[in-house]
This record gives C-alpha cells, structure tokens and sequence, in this order.
C-alpha cells in the first residue's frame, strides 16, 4: 500500500467522521435535552451577574 | 460559608481587558501612518520608520497584540464562568498576562530595528518565537485546565471554539516558525522552495481561521447570547458549526499561491475547500443573528448588541468574499492588488475589532463592578464613527484593487502593456487618501472607547478576584 492510498482512506474516514457527526447533532432524540441544557450555560450563574454590576437580589443598586 | 462557592479570578481578565484597548490604539494608529506614507511618501523617515518595517509592526499589533489581548481577556472570563469555577492557576495566568506583554514589546523594538524572519504574520525572531510558544503553552494549560475542574456537566460551545483556537495555533506556530538560528538575531526557515511557502500560507491562512475568526467565534456565542437576554438559536447548528470549521479551515491555504510555482492540483484542493468554507461560515453568522429572532427592538437602543449584530455582518460579508476571490479566475484579477487590503480590513474591522469592541464594552463596567459604562451615549458615537470608518476603508480599496487588476492586465493590440506600473499607483491616490480617512475615524472611535474606559474605571471598584462572592441562594432567604 502506497502512502497516496493512506492519503485517501484518511479522507474518506474524515468526511464520514463528520457526518457521523452531524447525525450525532441533528439525528440523535436524546441529546435535545443536553443540547438544551449546555445552551442555558451562561445564563446559570445569576448571582455573579448581580454581583459583577454591584446590584443586589433584586436588581437595585446596592447603597455601598 | 462553607456552602461559597469558588469565586472567579478576574485581574487577568481586567489587565487583558484595559490593554486591548491600549493595544488597539497603538496598532491601529500605526495603520493610520502607513496609511498616510503611502498618500505622502515624504512620511517615511529614515529607515526604522520607514513603510516596510513599520508595516509588519502594524499587522502584528492588531492581531496579535489587540485581538490577542481581546481573546485572552474573553476566554478567561468565559471559561470561569460556563464552568462555573475558578481559573486553573493565578500564577500561570499572571504569567500569560505578563509574558504576552512581553512579547508584544519585543516586535515593537526589532521589527522596526529590521529583525525579521521575513514571513507575513510570522516576522519575529526565533528567541522571541520561543517565547511565544512557551506562553501559548501555559495559556492551554490554564485554559484546558480549567475546563477539566468544571462544576458544570457540559462544555459550552464558546469553549470548544476557544481550545480549538488555542490548540490549532500552538500547532501552526511551531511548525511555520521551524527555522534554524545563525545568530541571535537572524533564522533562516527549516524549509526551502516552494514547500517553505505552502507551510507559510498554510500557518498564514489558519491565523486567520484560528486567530481571527475560531477564537472570536467563542466571543460570539457567549456575548451575544448574553447581550441579547437569550441562548444561541441552535445548539445543535453550533455544534456542526464548529466541526464543520474545523474540518475544512486546514486546507484552504493555498489560495494565497493561485498561479505560482505550487502544483496546480493543489491550488485548485486550496480553491475548492475555500468554496466549500462558505456553508459553515455562514452558518455560524446565522445562528449568531438568529439568536436575537424576537428581540429585534433591542438592537434600536443598545449600542453594545449594535458592534456584536453589526460584525457579524461583516463576519457574512467577507467570508462571501473570501471564497470568490479563491477562485482561481477571480483570484488573477484581485491578487497583489488593493482589493486583497479591502477585504482583510472588511474581516479585520468590521468582523474582529468590532466583536472585541462589543464584548470588551461589555465586559469593563462588569470587571469594576458598574452596573454599566460611564457613557451608554459614547457607545453609539463611537459605533457609527467606527462603521462610517470600515465603509470609506472597504469601499476604496474595493474600487482601488478592481482599478489596479484591470490595469495591470490592460494590453494594446500589438501585444505591450496598456499602462506601466507607476500609472496604477497614481491613479490609486485618491482611494488611498480615502482609505487613510477610514482608518482616522477607526482610530479615532478607538480613542473614545479609551476615554469611555477610564472614566468608567475611574467611578468603579475593581472587582478583584470576584469578591463577588458568589453565596448560595439559600444564604440570602
């Protein structure tokens, strides 16, 4: 086996790892929940916020 | 409070923040003068301010030291708080911070001395590559350590853009800067020929895939999301999004060598994956755009969603452009030519600058414990001032580069040139003089940003290794 057709077996293996991929995305039922979940992330630390804009719980400026 | 959890380390994320701005200035002013040398060459004084060494200190400030800055700004921030930990290791951030600093200073003092590996984007030194890749891999450590203490179960998509972005840069940099050292000073590269120049543009195209775009595209799906009061638009596209990048950037290097000594089926892969390039591209701008489907008001009266929406714009914009001009029959008319400028600066400005504005913008009153920037006002002056800037850029050097193309390749009946060399560059004048006004104002939305920014530090407490202290809901019942 020459190296052009190790050259060739890793593109294909590439474009199908990458459609196994997008099946995995769109075609697997039971990753919408943990898709839902990851895209929540940045919204979960609600305290921080607050905290970084020196407001408190209720989203008044704090008196200090 | 035993129940605190851990808090956040945001000094380096501040220091990084406050010298994205400083960075930017600089680099930025030094595109003004060479802007300026090329309408009045009488501006180029002596030899180490002289065009050809000041060029290569402009391009290395904007990216390397302006977006570098942004996104190590932005990915310490994110990566601590989508992972809902503190950073990996203060003294190792400490020491990204300082040791990139560093390096920033060193390409400020021998590229203008004429110390140059000669290669575009890569021109340091070897001492001062190593330097690079020493910090870079401490950057990964932090980062990818950080991730590895998450508290929380997924990785957010902004992090996995981040670590592609540092780990394909590491990559890149230490292969393309393989050189062998004569002397402190001078390298020459480990390669020879034409191979010496696809390994070039392959680290020069995926500098703008990794540098410029995967790490700004973290920028994107953490700040505009936030922004916006609303999650991305699809998850499940974002996670396509990026595999999709990350399988196809690699290749699209040998668009920069179209009609040079590289074999032509290799131009041609180079052209093709180019082409094929534009399906992620936009499909990460459109997820970025959708996600404020419903909330469009907001875009009316908040000058922050206004950079982050409109460089996404841009971001659709060039990457349509870029792969037109990999076409091989495109590419004989706008290479070498202004046009190339123009659409680098339509990706430079429009897409990175004005996403790093956006996030940093949003980033500063937070970093100093404001509940927002000293002047929301100052924001929209300095957006409409930026975008009046990038259009009179683009919009010139489009007209300069189509102009300079076609006359280039103007032949007379009998075979000769229709126009000499020196007639394109005098007929360039009035669109580099426009260029030059472009880049003011870019410069210029810059300076209030400055302004904006220590006026707003200046009010604030510095909100030192989050004293946000971040207590459990249940604390304050």
């Amino acid at each position: 086996m020459d190296i052009n057709d190790l050259r060739a077996i890793v593109t294909v293996v590439s474009l199908l790892t990458f459609l196994g991929i997008v099946w995995w995305a769109y075609g697997v039922k039971g990753n919408k929940k943990r898709f839902e979940e990851a895209a929540m992330l940045p919204f979960t630390d609600e305290e921080a916020d607050l905290a970084e804009l020196g407001l408190d719980r209720n989203g008044q400026r704090k008196a200090s | 409070m035993s129940e605190t959890q851990s808090t956040y380390n945001y000094k380096v994320v501040r220091q990084f923040a406050v010298m994205t701005v400083i960075w930017g200035i600089v680099g930025m002013l030094v595109g003004v003068i060479i802007a300026a040398q090329l309408v009045w060459p009488e501006l180029n004084f002596g030899p180490y301010l002289h065009f050809g060494r000041l060029r290569p200190l402009h391009t290395n400030a904007v990216i390397f030291a302006f977006g570098g800055s942004a996104l190590f700004a932005t990915s310490y921030y994110v990566v601590q708080r989508t992972c809902h930990t503190r950073i990996f290791s203060d003294g190792l951030a400490a020491f990204t911070f300082w040791g990139w600093q560093l390096v920033i200073v060193l390409a400020a003092v021998t590229l203008p001395l004429g110390f140059t590996s000669g290669k575009e984007y890569a021109e340091l030194e070897w001492p001062i590559d190593i330097l690079i890749a020493v910090v870079w891999v401490a950057y990964a450590i932090v980062f990818f350590g950080t991730i590895v203490k998450r508290k929380a179960t997924h990785i957010y998509v902004a992090n996995w853009f981040y670590g592609g972005f540092i780990l394909a840069v590491a990559l890149l940099h230490i292969v393309n800067s393989a050189a062998i050292p004569v002397s402190l000073t001078k390298s020459y590269s480990a390669y020879a020929g034409v191979q010496d120049a696809m390994v070039q543009w392959w680290y020069g195209h995926n500098a703008v895939g990794f540098f410029l775009t995967a790490g700004f595209l973290g920028m994107m799906y953490y700040f505009v999301p936030k922004q916006a009061g609303r999650p991305v638009y699809s998850y499940r596209l974002s996670v396509v999004h990026f595999w999709a990048l990350i399988f196809t950037y690699m290749w699209a290097g040998p668009h920069h060598l179209h009609y040079t000594a590289l074999p032509d089926w290799t131009q041609s892969v180079g052209m093709l994956f180019s082409l094929i390039l534009l399906a992620p591209s936009w499909g990460g701008m459109i997820n970025g755009v959708m996600t404020l489907s419903g909330a469009w008001h907001k875009l009316r009266d908040d000058p922050i969603l206004k950079f982050l929406i409109t460089s996404l714009s841009f971001y659709g914009m060039s990457t349509f452009e870029g792969p037109m001009m990999a076409i091989k029959t495109v590419n004989a008319l706008s290479h070498y030519t202004d046009w190339t400028i123009g659409h680098v600066h339509s990706g430079a400005l429009g897409w990175v600058a004005m996403i790093s504005i956006g996030s940093i913008y949003y980033l500063l009153p937070r970093l100093y414990g404001k509940s927002e920037m000293f002047s929301i006002k100052l924001i929209t002056v300095h957006f409409w001032v930026a975008t009046i800037g990038v259009v009179l850029y683009i919009a010139s050097m489009w007209i300069a580069g189509v102009m300079q193309g076609l006359m280039w390749r103007a032949v007379n009946i009998d075979g000769t040139l229709t126009y000499s060399f020196v007639e394109s560059v005098k007929a360039s004048y009035p669109f580099w003089a426009i260029r030059f006004l472009g880049g003011i104002l870019f410069l210029f939305g810059m300076l209030i940003m400055a302004y904006n920014m220590f006026k707003t530090i200046a009010g604030g407490r510095s909100v030192d290794d989050a004293r946000v202290v971040l207590v459990p809901a249940a604390h304050h019942a």
